[in-house]
């Protein structure tokens, strides 16, 4: 592994409005503006949208897909952009450093990746990015 | 606006357990078929002590909220930022006791004219109250 590698590019399925229910059930996060069309559209957006965090999960999915599960010591993302249904988002991501120290509080050290990842939609747009610590 | 006398404020503790059956359920929802969130063999053979959680499961384990009594309008509310930091890794069976701070209230002007933020910690510690995670949270609130 060496800086300036990509990871191997996650592809999810295109967002259902089922998927958030789902999600909401699972986080519990029951903001109703992703589930109720009428609450969103009265908030004056053309139709529910996803959960950040679920777009965030996706990119957490990426890194364990990568290197593991149990493997990311620290994840960091920016929320930039809305997904809407049927939006098909890809997760990339780049190392840009390496390391051995061991994170604090945790015994003995660890080999270590700084990695930057991105959510975009099928028309390019970014809508996550951040910053991740991975165990390799 | 949100007023900035909240800051500090404290929600009280909560002790949660990490569930294997939510594990599976927040996998499904976010649709990760990796089975080591599902079969605790598949779990072992990947090295693992227990089923572990994904890595932004944290997000599923629900604080008390210290925003009780403010008035937060949920149809102006948007995630701004999420930071998780792992002292070590997450998994089936594990106590957990959560608390959730109000870090940071401000505002902010932009493009989208003037906006609150307000910034959310949660503490997770183990029963002998060694930190297990810690999470931040900015949620913006449109005016």
């Amino acid at each position: 592994m060496t800086v300036g590698d990509r990871l191997p590019e996650l592809v999810k399925p295109p967002i259902e409005r089922i998927q958030l229910v789902k999600y909401a059930g699972a986080s519990g996060d029951w903001n109703r503006i992703h589930v109720e069309e009428g609450f969103a559209t009265a908030a004056g957006y053309p139709s529910v949208f996803a959960h950040g965090m679920l777009s965030m999960a996706f990119l957490g999915q990426l890194l364990s897909d990568w290197v593991g599960g149990a493997r990311v010591r620290r994840l960091a993302v920016r929320f930039k952009a809305i997904t809407w249904p049927g939006d098909v988002i890809t997760c990339r991501g780049e190392v840009t450093g390496l390391g051995t120290e061991g994170p604090e509080g945790e015994a003995g050290s660890e080999r270590l990746a700084e990695v930057r990842v991105w959510a975009e939609t099928q028309k390019g747009t970014i809508t996550a990015e951040g910053t991740a610590t991975v165990a390799v | 606006m949100i007023s900035r006398e909240h800051i500090g404020r404290t929600s009280a503790p909560l002790t949660v357990e990490v569930e294997r059956g939510h594990i599976g359920r927040f996998a499904d929802a976010i649709g990760d078929p990796n089975p080591i969130y599902r079969d605790e063999a598949a779990a072992r053979a990947a090295g693992h002590p227990r089923i572990p959680a994904p890595p932004t499961f944290a997000a599923a384990l629900r604080p008390n909220d210290p925003r009780q009594g403010l008035a937060i309008d949920w149809s102006k509310l948007l995630h701004g930022e999420q930071e998780f930091t792992h002292l070590r890794p997450l998994y089936a069976g594990d106590t957990l006791v959560l608390t959730q701070t109000i870090a940071d209230v401000y505002e902010k002007t932009g493009k989208a004219g003037t906006m609150d933020f307000l910034v959310l910690e949660t503490t997770a510690r183990d029963p002998a109250g060694a930190i297990v995670y810690l999470a931040r949270g900015t949620i913006v609130v449109k005016r």
